[in-house]
Protein backbone atom coordinates (compact mmCIF):
# COMPACT_ATOMS: atom_id res chain seq x y z
CA UNK A 1 0.00 0.00 0.00
CA UNK A 2 1.12 3.67 -0.47
CA UNK A 3 1.31 4.18 3.27
CA UNK A 4 3.70 1.54 3.60
CA UNK A 5 5.65 2.39 0.69
CA UNK A 6 5.79 5.88 2.51
CA UNK A 7 6.68 4.65 5.97
CA UNK A 8 9.65 2.54 4.23
CA UNK A 9 10.89 5.60 2.64
CA UNK A 10 10.89 7.86 5.98
CA UNK A 11 12.44 4.89 7.57
CA UNK A 12 15.34 5.14 4.63
CA UNK A 13 15.73 8.92 5.53
CA UNK A 14 16.22 8.02 9.41
CA UNK A 15 19.48 6.42 8.15
CA UNK A 16 20.72 9.10 6.00
CA UNK A 17 20.12 11.22 9.00
CA UNK A 18 22.37 8.30 11.31
CA UNK A 19 25.09 8.52 8.21
CA UNK A 20 25.11 12.41 8.71
CA UNK A 21 25.80 12.26 11.76
CA UNK A 22 28.49 9.76 11.27
CA UNK A 23 29.90 12.31 8.41
CA UNK A 24 29.63 14.80 10.61
CA UNK A 25 31.51 13.44 13.39
CA UNK A 26 28.76 13.62 15.90
CA UNK A 27 28.51 9.64 16.50
CA UNK A 28 31.72 7.81 16.18
CA UNK A 29 31.34 4.67 13.86
CA UNK A 30 32.59 1.35 15.30
CA UNK A 31 29.83 1.74 17.44
CA UNK A 32 26.99 0.60 15.88
CA UNK A 33 23.23 0.62 16.84
CA UNK A 34 22.32 -2.67 17.30
CA UNK A 35 18.54 -1.40 16.43
CA UNK A 36 16.85 0.64 13.81
CA UNK A 37 13.88 2.11 14.36
CA UNK A 38 11.32 -0.27 14.89
CA UNK A 39 8.65 1.42 12.92
CA UNK A 40 6.33 -2.30 13.59
CA UNK A 41 6.31 -2.45 17.68
CA UNK A 42 4.74 0.91 17.13
CA UNK A 43 1.77 -0.18 16.02
CA UNK A 44 0.87 -2.92 18.12
CA UNK A 45 -1.90 -3.18 20.04
CA UNK A 46 -1.66 -5.95 22.61
CA UNK A 47 0.85 -6.65 25.58
CA UNK A 48 1.75 -10.01 23.72
CA UNK A 49 2.54 -7.81 20.49
CA UNK A 50 4.27 -5.40 21.82
CA UNK A 51 7.01 -7.99 23.27
CA UNK A 52 7.09 -10.07 19.93
CA UNK A 53 8.03 -6.73 18.04
CA UNK A 54 10.63 -5.87 20.92
CA UNK A 55 11.73 -9.75 20.13
CA UNK A 56 10.93 -11.15 23.57
CA UNK A 57 8.05 -14.08 23.62
CA UNK A 58 7.32 -13.89 27.68
CA UNK A 59 8.22 -11.77 30.10
CA UNK A 60 8.62 -12.23 33.84
CA UNK A 61 7.04 -10.16 36.58
CA UNK A 62 9.64 -8.41 38.39
CA UNK A 63 9.46 -6.38 41.51
CA UNK A 64 13.23 -4.94 40.99
CA UNK A 65 11.41 -2.37 38.27
CA UNK A 66 10.26 1.42 39.58
CA UNK A 67 7.71 2.95 38.11
CA UNK A 68 7.36 6.33 39.35
CA UNK A 69 4.26 8.01 38.23
CA UNK A 70 1.26 9.77 39.58
CA UNK A 71 -1.61 7.79 41.38
CA UNK A 72 -4.09 10.58 39.50
CA UNK A 73 -2.84 11.96 36.66
CA UNK A 74 -5.23 15.50 36.02
CA UNK A 75 -3.91 16.26 32.64
CA UNK A 76 -3.44 12.94 30.45
CA UNK A 77 -1.59 15.08 27.82
CA UNK A 78 1.44 15.21 30.41
CA UNK A 79 1.90 12.27 32.46
CA UNK A 80 5.48 12.09 34.26
CA UNK A 81 6.75 8.44 34.68
CA UNK A 82 10.05 7.37 35.99
CA UNK A 83 11.44 4.23 35.09
CA UNK A 84 14.14 2.94 36.82
CA UNK A 85 15.52 -1.37 36.54
CA UNK A 86 17.77 -2.59 38.95
CA UNK A 87 18.18 -5.82 37.07
CA UNK A 88 21.82 -6.07 36.18
CA UNK A 89 22.78 -5.69 32.37
CA UNK A 90 19.59 -3.68 31.55
CA UNK A 91 19.89 -3.22 28.07
CA UNK A 92 16.60 -2.04 27.40
CA UNK A 93 13.13 -0.37 29.13
CA UNK A 94 10.33 0.16 27.17
CA UNK A 95 7.42 2.28 28.44
CA UNK A 96 3.88 1.10 27.80
CA UNK A 97 0.55 2.56 28.13
CA UNK A 98 -2.06 -0.32 28.25
CA UNK A 99 -5.15 1.58 26.59
CA UNK A 100 -3.44 3.63 24.76
CA UNK A 101 -4.49 3.18 20.90
CA UNK A 102 -1.36 1.39 20.35
CA UNK A 103 0.40 0.18 23.78
CA UNK A 104 4.21 1.45 23.49
CA UNK A 105 5.21 4.74 24.01
CA UNK A 106 8.62 4.56 23.51
CA UNK A 107 11.78 2.43 24.42
CA UNK A 108 15.33 3.47 25.89
CA UNK A 109 18.36 1.80 25.18
CA UNK A 110 21.51 2.17 27.63
CA UNK A 111 24.91 1.74 26.05
CA UNK A 112 27.94 1.94 27.97
CA UNK A 113 27.87 5.13 30.70
CA UNK A 114 24.70 5.65 30.40
CA UNK A 115 22.22 4.15 33.69
CA UNK A 116 19.09 1.76 33.59
CA UNK A 117 16.84 4.62 34.59
CA UNK A 118 15.18 7.52 32.38
CA UNK A 119 12.57 9.86 33.34
CA UNK A 120 10.05 11.33 30.39
CA UNK A 121 6.55 12.62 29.95
CA UNK A 122 3.88 10.89 28.24
CA UNK A 123 0.19 10.94 26.88
CA UNK A 124 -2.03 8.76 28.33
CA UNK A 125 -6.36 8.63 26.85
CA UNK A 126 -7.70 7.68 29.59
CA UNK A 127 -7.05 5.49 33.25
CA UNK A 128 -4.66 2.88 32.48
CA UNK A 129 -1.72 0.72 33.48
CA UNK A 130 1.89 1.32 32.79
CA UNK A 131 3.88 -1.21 31.99
CA UNK A 132 7.68 -1.21 31.83
CA UNK A 133 9.54 -4.22 29.79
CA UNK A 134 13.23 -4.48 30.49
CA UNK A 135 15.28 -6.43 28.96
CA UNK A 136 18.22 -7.59 30.49
CA UNK A 137 20.88 -10.24 29.36
CA UNK A 138 18.34 -11.12 26.87
CA UNK A 139 15.36 -11.84 29.37
CA UNK A 140 12.30 -9.99 29.42
CA UNK A 141 10.67 -8.32 32.79
CA UNK A 142 8.15 -6.35 33.49
CA UNK A 143 5.94 -4.84 35.95
CA UNK A 144 3.12 -2.68 35.88
CA UNK A 145 1.31 0.69 37.90
CA UNK A 146 -1.86 1.85 37.18
CA UNK A 147 -2.22 5.52 36.40
CA UNK A 148 -6.11 7.31 37.18
CA UNK A 149 -6.52 10.18 34.25
CA UNK A 150 -8.99 12.68 34.83
CA UNK A 151 -9.20 14.13 31.39
CA UNK A 152 -7.60 12.74 28.50
CA UNK A 153 -4.91 13.65 26.40
CA UNK A 154 -5.30 11.51 23.01
CA UNK A 155 -8.32 13.37 21.21
CA UNK A 156 -9.65 16.71 19.95
CA UNK B 1 16.18 22.19 11.18
CA UNK B 2 13.64 22.14 14.27
CA UNK B 3 14.04 24.50 17.01
CA UNK B 4 16.77 24.55 19.51
CA UNK B 5 16.43 21.88 22.92
CA UNK B 6 17.40 22.93 26.30
CA UNK B 7 20.02 20.72 27.83
CA UNK B 8 21.02 20.46 31.65
CA UNK B 9 23.65 18.19 32.74
CA UNK B 10 25.30 18.18 36.28
CA UNK B 11 27.40 16.49 38.45
CA UNK B 12 25.38 15.13 41.28
CA UNK B 13 27.83 13.12 43.18
CA UNK B 14 29.87 10.84 40.30
CA UNK B 15 26.61 10.59 38.23
CA UNK B 16 25.88 13.41 35.84
CA UNK B 17 22.34 14.02 35.09
CA UNK B 18 21.16 15.33 31.79
CA UNK B 19 17.98 17.05 31.64
CA UNK B 20 16.83 17.56 27.76
CA UNK B 21 13.70 19.89 27.13
CA UNK B 22 13.20 19.10 23.28
CA UNK B 23 10.51 21.37 21.10
CA UNK B 24 8.41 19.30 19.23
CA UNK B 25 4.62 19.41 18.46
CA UNK B 26 4.33 15.56 18.66
CA UNK B 27 1.24 15.43 16.89
CA UNK B 28 0.19 11.79 17.20
CA UNK B 29 -1.90 11.21 14.01
CA UNK B 30 -5.40 10.73 15.74
CA UNK B 31 -6.80 13.94 16.31
CA UNK B 32 -8.90 16.01 13.74
CA UNK B 33 -8.96 19.78 12.91
CA UNK B 34 -12.29 21.51 12.97
CA UNK B 35 -12.94 20.42 9.35
CA UNK B 36 -12.93 16.87 10.57
CA UNK B 37 -9.97 15.86 9.01
CA UNK B 38 -7.29 13.64 10.84
CA UNK B 39 -4.02 15.68 11.53
CA UNK B 40 -0.96 13.68 10.31
CA UNK B 41 1.25 12.50 12.94
CA UNK B 42 4.53 13.96 13.16
CA UNK B 43 6.73 13.29 16.19
CA UNK B 44 10.13 12.21 17.32
CA UNK B 45 11.14 9.23 16.15
CA UNK B 46 14.64 8.46 17.89
CA UNK B 47 16.84 10.16 20.45
CA UNK B 48 20.17 10.00 20.48
CA UNK B 49 22.87 10.89 23.49
CA UNK B 50 26.16 10.82 23.08
CA UNK B 51 29.41 11.36 26.05
CA UNK B 52 32.21 13.32 24.10
CA UNK B 53 31.15 11.76 20.71
CA UNK B 54 30.67 8.27 22.28
CA UNK B 55 26.99 7.19 21.97
CA UNK B 56 25.83 6.20 25.06
CA UNK B 57 22.06 5.84 24.94
CA UNK B 58 19.47 6.21 22.64
CA UNK B 59 15.53 6.09 22.63
CA UNK B 60 12.55 5.51 19.82
CA UNK B 61 9.64 6.97 19.97
CA UNK B 62 6.48 6.69 19.12
CA UNK B 63 3.59 10.12 19.21
CA UNK B 64 2.44 9.04 22.98
CA UNK B 65 5.30 10.66 23.97
CA UNK B 66 4.02 14.13 25.09
CA UNK B 67 4.16 17.79 22.73
CA UNK B 68 7.51 19.44 24.18
CA UNK B 69 9.06 16.17 25.17
CA UNK B 70 10.97 15.82 28.37
CA UNK B 71 13.86 13.11 28.98
CA UNK B 72 16.04 12.76 32.00
CA UNK B 73 19.01 10.11 32.13
CA UNK B 74 22.00 9.75 34.10
CA UNK B 75 25.48 8.97 33.05
CA UNK B 76 27.88 7.08 35.10
CA UNK B 77 31.64 7.87 34.29
CA UNK B 78 31.32 11.05 33.27
CA UNK B 79 32.84 13.77 34.85
CA UNK B 80 32.70 17.78 34.80
CA UNK B 81 33.79 19.77 31.67
CA UNK B 82 32.82 16.38 29.03
CA UNK B 83 30.70 17.07 26.34
CA UNK B 84 27.09 15.72 25.84
CA UNK B 85 25.18 15.82 22.88
CA UNK B 86 21.86 15.24 21.81
CA UNK B 87 20.06 14.33 18.46
CA UNK B 88 16.22 13.39 17.34
CA UNK B 89 14.81 12.86 13.94
CA UNK B 90 11.21 13.01 13.12
CA UNK B 91 9.09 10.96 11.23
CA UNK B 92 9.16 13.65 8.65
CA UNK B 93 12.84 13.79 8.60
CA UNK B 94 13.74 16.79 10.19
CA UNK B 95 16.73 16.76 12.96
CA UNK B 96 17.91 18.86 15.80
CA UNK B 97 21.78 18.24 17.84
CA UNK B 98 22.36 20.64 20.53
CA UNK B 99 24.95 19.93 22.80
CA UNK B 100 25.85 20.61 26.39
CA UNK B 101 28.82 20.44 28.80
CA UNK B 102 28.84 18.76 32.23
CA UNK B 103 28.91 21.12 35.01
Amino acid sequence: MHIERRKALKAGAGMGFFSLLVAAGFVQPGVAWAEAYNEGAFKTKTLDETLKALGGTAAQASTDIVITAPDIAENGAVVPVTLVSRIPNTEQIALLVEKNPNMLAGAFYFLDGSMPEVNTRVKMGETSDIIAVVKADGKFYTARKEVKVTLGGCGG
Amino acid sequence: MGSPMRIRAQMKGDVAEVKVLMNHEMETGQRKDASGKVIPAHHITEVTAALNGKPTMKAMWGPAISKNPFLAFKLSGAKQGDKVSISWVDNKGDTRSDEAVIS
